[in-house]
């Protein structure tokens, strides 16, 4: 995994979004546990804190969960994973159409294009 | 609780001022960039905390004590000069450090010299600049200290050991310890740090996070820096 960072937005949330990837495209499967923090941090060259807040953020949003003793792992719920994966999807999507938007496209004309490339 | 400590801190030489009214409290757990250009009072500071120099108003403290025994125990300084002697090998230099230092960990010094490819026979005089520092480095990286006070860590050492140094430094994260660094290689730091100090003419004129200042700025520390202290 190749973590990098935009030099503009707290790091904080890029190392969430970044983790939120790994776990929605399974290469931190549902149930499965965490690195710890500290090697975690070293992978990624961040200041462990930071991670930690990254990581406390996904904690509250359901996405990963601690168990006092043996560590930080991924959510069982594989809907919640499913879910989180859609919500990324459409702000893909989104962003998509709105650069399509600015190439003066509208969003049928936009559907059909893709249409169009998929059928080839 | 505060590992350091000051207020008013003041120092001047002679009719300058070095350092002027500095108020400062470090947290334990956190690694701190101490940043400024050159000139701004960094090493000064570093120096004061050490007990190299003293104060000539206001108060520091370490865990509680002035400057001095106690505190030498507690704290790692990395200092801009290198300081040891030319004839000893690198073996020498470990156990000088092992009989100084309670907290020095021969075996954890031993690791990060094989890693940097540095051999414990070489003498320092055959070392190159870079190398030399490496050692130094390794040397304070290698004790088990509460507080390190590192003045220009990575200046002086290229790309790839600068990435192994601070790499170093996050896995030798203890919440016990916090890590002061100064530099003002700060693109290169920056998303190691916890919390940002910067220096100017002696002055603090910021104190604050990484992920504040990109929060509420929208620009990397780097480009603060810039800002702030275009020339």
């Amino acid at each position: 995994m190749n973590w990098t960072f935009d030099t503009d937005r707290p790091i904080y949330l890029q190392l969430k979004e970044q983790i939120l990837l790994l776990i929605v495209s399974g290469s931190y499967p549902a149930g499965s546990k965490l690195p710890a923090v500290r090697d975690m941090a070293a992978e990624a060259a961040v200041n462990p804190n930071t991670l930690q807040k990254a990581l406390s953020e996904l904690e509250r949003d359901g996405l990963v969960y601690t168990q006092r003793t043996s560590g930080r792992f991924v959510t069982e719920d594989d809907n919640m994973i499913q879910q989180a994966k859609k919500d990324l999807a459409y702000e893909q999507i989104e962003l998509f159409l709105k650069k399509m938007a600015g190439l003066g496209y509208t969003k049928e004309e936009t559907l059909a294009l893709i249409n169009n490339l998929v059928k080839e | 609780m505060a590992i350091f400590e000051c207020s008013g801190l003041t120092k001047t030489y002679g009719a300058k001022k070095a350092l002027s009214n500095v108020n400062l409290s470090v947290e334990k757990g956190r690694i701190i960039g101490l940043l400024g250009p050159n000139g701004s009072g960094k090493s000064t500071l570093l120096k004061l905390c050490n007990g190299l120099l003293t104060p000539t108003a206001g108060t520091l403290t370490i865990g509680g004590s002035a400057p001095g025994i106690q505190t030498k125990q507690i704290v790692s300084y990395l200092p801009e000069h290198t300081y040891l002697a030319d004839w000893m090998k690198v073996s020498d230099v470990l156990n000088f450090f092992s009989d100084f230092y309670k907290d020095f960990s021969v075996p954890k010094a031993e690791e990060m010299l094989t890693n940097l490819k540095i051999g414990k026979t070489e003498q320092l005089k055959t070392l190159s600049k870079g190398t030399k520092e490496k050692v130094q480095l390794i040397l304070v990286m290698a004790r088990q200290a509460q507080l390190y006070l590192l003045d220009e860590p990575i200046g002086g050492v290229d790309p790839a050991a600068r990435d192994y140094i601070l790499n170093t430094i996050i896995k030798n994260y203890n919440p016990e310890a916090s890590v002061v660094i100064s530099t003002h290689l700060i693109a290169d730091i920056e998303r190691v740090l916890d919390d940002v100090i910067f220096l100017k003419d002696g002055e603090v004129v910021l104190t604050s996070s990484v992920d504040d200042i990109r929060e509420e700025k929208g620009v990397s520390v780097d480009a603060l820096f810039r800002e702030v202290f275009k020339c």
